[in-house]
C-alpha cells in the first residue's frame, strides 16, 4: 500500500499551514531523512523529512497552496511495484477536516420566536466613523503596536529571549530588529532573573522597556523583580521613582505542553498593587492596549495567549490607536445573564452566548481586558441589568479572578443579583498532557453554557 | 588571556598604583570628615533605635565607612549609585542630607520616601541614589540595567552596584555579571565582604572566598582591595571606573571591610568572638587611619580636627533633633504613589 505523507503539525498550536514548495518531483526516489517539501506556519518556515522509502508517487498538494490542514494527505510514497491508483481513498483527509468543524448539535437550532433576542451584532469599535478597518492577526497587531510606540519614542526598546535574530520565538517582534536595530531590539540569554531586574532598572532611570518572557510561565523565576522592584518602587520612594515597564508575552495553556508550561498568571499579578494586568482578546484590543501600557507611566503586565496569536481580527486603520487600560467592553449585549471574560476566555463566552440564544437566553458577554484595575464599574451596571453573573476564566477556581469578582459583586450589587455568581475555571489541578486529560481541564463553551442555565434556573 | 590571570594581573598592578598615590590635605580631610558623618549618624540611629523611635530592621554600616567615602569620591557628576539595605551611609556619601535620611528612619513625612520606605528603602533621583532594597542581591540586577540604561542613552556614566559577601551567592548575580560583560556595561560591582553573610562566616558559606574572582568565569576583572582604608578604596574605585567608562565593561572590586555592630540592631552577635571586634576596632579603623595620617602628616592641626568633630555632631544631633519632632506622614499618604 503507498505511504501518505501527512501535513505535520509544527508546533503546539498549530492547526494549518502552507505548502511552501516541493523539493522532490514525482518519480523521484526518495530514502528516510530526505527533505521533500517546506511548510510555512504562521511562525516559520520549516523542512518536512520523508520517514519512509520509495518513491515520491504521487504529489496531492501542489506547492503554493495555503491553509493546509494539518493531517491533510500531501503526497504518496510508493513501495516498489506500487502507483498511485493503489491508494486508499480519501479516509485520511475525511480525517484530518473532522477537527475543524464543530460537532455542535447538542443544542436545538430553534430561532428565538417568543421572545425577541437582542441583536448579537458585533459590537462597534471606539473609533470614528467611516474609519477604514483592515483585517490583522493579534500577532501581527501587537508587533505594529509595539513598532509604532519605537518609533514614537526613542526610549522604547525590546528585550528578552530570541527576540531579535530568531525574530521572537512566537513571531511577535518579526521585522523590529530589522526597523530598529540591535541596540533596542535585544535578544538575552536565558536568564529571566537577571534580565528582568535589568528592565527594571533601566525604567527606573526613565527608559521605557518592553520585556518579553518567551512564556509567562518563565516570568517566575523573575517575579521577584516584578513584584518587590517594579510594583513596589514608587510607593517606597515617596513617589520618587517610577518604572513605566511592560512585561509581555503568552500566557494560560498553549496546547499539550502540559503543567510547567500551562498556567494563567492572570490572578497572581492582579494581587498586586502598584501593577497593571491587561489581557486582551481581539487584535484591536492588542494593538491599542499595548501602546497604551507601553505609554503608561507603571509597570503592566501584558498577558497574550498562544491560541489568539493567530487569529484574525478587524483592527482600525488609524495611525494611533489607543484602548484605554482599566475599562472593558460589552462585546455582546444581552439581558439575562452577564458573561465576563477576557482572553482566551472571550471564545468560550462568545461561543455560549450564540447557544444560548437559541435556547432564548440572551447572555451579554463583556471582555474585562484589563484585571488590574478591574472595571466594576461596566460589571455592576451589567449586572444591575441581568442579575445573573458567570465568569471565565483558564486559572485555577482559588482565590481567582473570578472569586474575586463574585465578591466584589456581592459587596457592590448584592442586591440586584437573582442567583449567585457562577465561575467557570480550569479545573483545580496541574494541567495533564493527555488530550483528553487536558480538555477536561480547561474551560469550554459547554461549561459555560451550564453554569449560564444553572444561574438562570433554565 | 584566561580570566583568572587577567584578575591576577590588574590584581598586582592596582597595588602599585595605590602606593603611588598621594593625597593633599583637602582629599584626607574631606575623607575624614565625610566617614565621621556616617559614623556618627550611625551611632545616632542606634541611639535612637534603642530609644523606640526607628522601627523594624535597622542594618549600622559602622566600620564599613571607608568604602563609600572613597568610592564616592572616585565617581563624577551624573554616575549612580545602588545599595541594599545596609545603606545610610551610601546615602550620606551622596550627599543626601541627614535630616531627610534620619527622618526616614523615624517614618516621618520629612524622610526621604515620606516615611513610607523606611530604613532599607530609600532614594534620591537627584543624588543619583536608586536605592535602598530589601531584596538580597535584587539590586545587582537593577544596577546592570542602571549601567544598561547609561549606555543606551551614551551618557557616560557609570553605576556602582554594592553588594555584599552574602548576596555574592545569589543566582541573579551571575546572570547580571554575564549581560553586564557581555554587553560592556559600564558599571562596577562593589563587594563589601564584611566577613559575615547575618550570622553566617564566608567560610561557612562560600566555596571560593576570593570574591575578586566570582567574575572569572565571565571575564570580569577584579581586585582584592583593603576596604579599611579610603585611599586605596579611591585608587582602586579610580580605576574600575575608568575601567568601566572607557567602555572595557564591568569591574569588581572585593573591598576587605568588616561591621562592628551586629547585623542589624537585634542581632547579638555572638558568631564572632569579641577580640575579633575589638582588634579590627583598634588596629584598622578607617577613620582613625586617616585621623593620624593627618596629624602626622601635619595636615591639620588637632583643634582643626575637634572643629570637624563638632560640626559632625552639630549635624547629626539637628538631624535626630528633626527626625524627632517632624510629624508622621499624613494618613492619606496610604493611598498615594501606588500608581502613577
Amino acid at each position: 500500500m503507498p505511504i501518505e505523507v501527512l501535513m505535520p503539525a509544527l508546533s503546539p498550536t498549530m492547526e494549518k499551514g502552507n505548502l511552501a514548495k516541493w523539493l522532490k518531483a514525482e518519480g523521484d526516489d526518495v530514502k528516510a531523512g530526505d527533505v521533500i517539501a517546506e511548510i510555512e506556519t504562521d511562525k516559520a518556515t520549516m523542512e518536512v523529512e520523508a520517514v519512509d522509502e520509495g518513491k515520491l508517487g504521487k504529489i496531492l498538494v501542489p506547492e503554493g497552496t495555503q491553509d493546509v490542514a494539518v493531517n491533510t494527505p500531501i503526497a504518496l510514497i510508493l513501495g516498489e511495484g506500487e502507483s498511485a491508483s493503489d491508494a486508499p481513498a480519501k479516509s485520511a483527509s475525511k480525517k484530518a477536516e473532522a477537527p475543524a468543524k464543530k460537532a455542535d448539535a447538542t443544542l436545538e437550532k430553534r430561532p428565538a420566536a417568543a421572545e425577541k433576542p437582542v441583536e448579537a451584532a458585533p459590537v462597534e469599535l471606539d473609533v470614528p466613523e467611516g474609519t477604514e478597518m483592515a483585517n490583522q492577526t493579534v500577532r501581527e497587531a501587537l508587533r505594529d503596536a509595539m513598532a509604532e510606540e519605537m518609533r514614537r519614542d526613542p526610549g522604547v526598546f525590546v528585550m528578552g529571549e530570541e527576540v531579535a535574530e530568531y525574530q521572537g520565538a512566537y513571531k511577535v517582534t518579526q521585522g523590529l530588529l530589522q526597523e530598529f536595530g540591535a541596540k533596542r531590539v535585544i535578544d538575552t540569554p536565558i536568564t529571566e532573573h537577571g534580565f528582568a531586574g535589568v528592565g527594571v532598572g533601566a525604567g527606573f532611570t526613565g527608559l521605557k522597556p518592553i520585556v518579553e518572557f518567551m512564556t509567562f510561565n518563565f516570568s517566575m523565576q523573575a517575579i521577584d523583580q516584578i513584584v518587590n522592584s517594579a510594583a513596589k518602587t514608587l510607593y517606597m520612594s515617596g513617589g520618587q521613582v517610577q518604572c513605566s515597564i511592560v512585561f509581555r508575552g503568552p500566557n494560560g495553556a498553549a496546547a499539550r505542553v502540559a503543567a510547567q508550561h500551562s498556567q494563567d498568571f492572570a490572578s497572581w499579578y492582579a494581587h498586586i498593587p502598584g501593577l497593571k494586568v491587561v489581557s486582551p482578546y481581539t487584535a484591536a484590543d492588542a494593538k491599542g492596549l499595548l501602546k497604551s501600557a507601553i505609554r503608561d507611566p507603571n509597570p503592566v503586565i501584558f498577558l497574550e495567549n498562544e491560541i489568539l496569536y493567530g487569529k484574525t481580527f478587524p483592527v482600525p486603520k488609524l495611525d494611533d490607536y489607543l484602548v484605554p487600560i482599566g475599562k472593558a467592553k460589552i462585546a455582546r449585549p444581552g439581558k439575562d445573564v452577564t458573561i465576563l471574560a477576557w482572553s482566551i476566555g472571550m471564545t468560550y463566552a462568545l461561543e455560549a452566548a450564540e447557544e444560548l440564544a437559541k435556547k432564548h437566553i440572551f447572555a451579554e458577554v463583556i471582555d474585562l481586558r484589563t484585571i488590574r484595575p478591574l472595571d466594576m464599574q461596566t460589571i455592576v451596571e451589567s449586572v444591575k441589568k441581568t442579575g445573573r453573573c458567570v465568569t471565565v476564566e483558564e486559572g485555577w477556581p482559588q482565590f481567582g479572578v473570578g472569586s474575586e469578582i463574585a465578591a466584589r459583586i456581592m459587596e457592590e450589587a448584592f442586591d440586584y443579583l437573582d442567583a449567585p455568581v457562577k465561575r467557570v475555571t480550569g479545573e483545580d489541578v496541574p494541567m495533564p498532557y493527555a488530550a483528553n486529560l487536558e480538555k477536561l481541564a480547561l474551560p469550554n463553551a459547554a461549561k459555560v453554557i451550564e453554569a449560564a442555565r444553572a444561574v438562570t434556573y433554565r | 588571556m584566561p580570566a583568572a590571570a587577567k584578575a591576577e594581573k590588574t590584581d598586582k598592578s592596582v597595588s602599585r598604583a595605590t602606593k603611588a598615590s598621594a593625597w593633599g590635605k583637602e582629599q584626607e580631610l574631606s575623607a575624614y570628615r565625610e566617614m565621621l558623618l556616617i559614623r556618627r549618624f550611625e551611632e545616632k540611629a542606634g541611639q535612637l533605635y534603642g530609644m523606640g523611635l526607628i522601627g523594624g530592621f535597622c542594618h549600622l554600616y559602622i566600620g564599613q565607612e571607608a568604602v563609600v567615602v572613597g568610592m564616592q569620591m572616585a565617581l563624577k557628576e551624573g554616575d549612580q549609585v545602588i545599595t541594599a539595605y545596609r545603606d545610610h551611609g551610601h546615602m550620606l556619601a551622596c550627599g543626601m542630607e541627614a535630616n531627610g535620611v534620619m527622618a526616614e528612619l523615624t517614618g516621618r513625612r520629612g524622610g526621604y520616601s515620606k516615611g513610607k520606605g523606611g530604613s532599607m528603602h530609600m532614594f534620591s533621583i537627584e543624588k543619583n541614589f536608586y536605592g535602598g532594597h530589601g531584596i538580597v542581591g535584587a539590586q545587582v540586577s537593577l544596577g546592570t540595567g542602571i549601567a544598561f540604561a547609561n549606555r543606551y542613552r551614551e551618557n557616560g556614566n557609570v553605576c556602582l552596584t554594592y553588594f555584599g559577601d552574602g548576596a555574592s551567592n545569589q543566582g541573579q548575580v551571575y546572570e547580571s555579571f554575564n549581560m553586564a560583560e557581555l554587553w560592556k556595561l559600564p558599571v562596577v560591582y562593589i563587594i563589601e565582604n564584611n566577613k559575615y553573610a547575618m550570622g553566617t562566616s564566608v567560610e561557612r558559606s562560600s566555596a571560593l572566598q576570593d570574591f575578586s574572582r566570582r567574575g572569572a568565569s565571565f571575564n570580569i576583572p577584579g581586585e582584592k582591595v583593603d576596604g579599611m582604608d579610603v585611599r586605596a578604596v579611591y585608587e582602586a574605585g579610580m580605576k574600575a571606573v575608568g575601567h568601566a567608562r572607557t567602555g572595557e565593561g564591568p569591574f569588581i572590586l572585593e573591598m576587605q571591610t568588616y561591621r562592628y555592630r551586629g547585623h542589624s540592631m537585634s542581632d547579638p552577635a555572638k558568631y564572632r568572638a569579641k577580640e575579633e571586634v575589638e582588634k579590627m576596632r583598634t588596629e584598622r579603623d578607617p577613620i582613625e587611619r586617616v585621623r593620624n595620617r593627618i596629624l602626622e602628616g601635619k595636615l591639620a592641626s588637632e583643634d582643626e580636627i575637634k572643629k570637624i568633630d563638632a560640626e559632625i555632631r552639630t549635624i547629626v544631633n539637628e538631624s535626630a533633633e528633626f527626625a524627632t519632632n517632624d510629624q508622621e506622614p499624613d494618613a492619606s499618604e496610604l493611598y498615594t504613589d501606588v500608581l502613577r
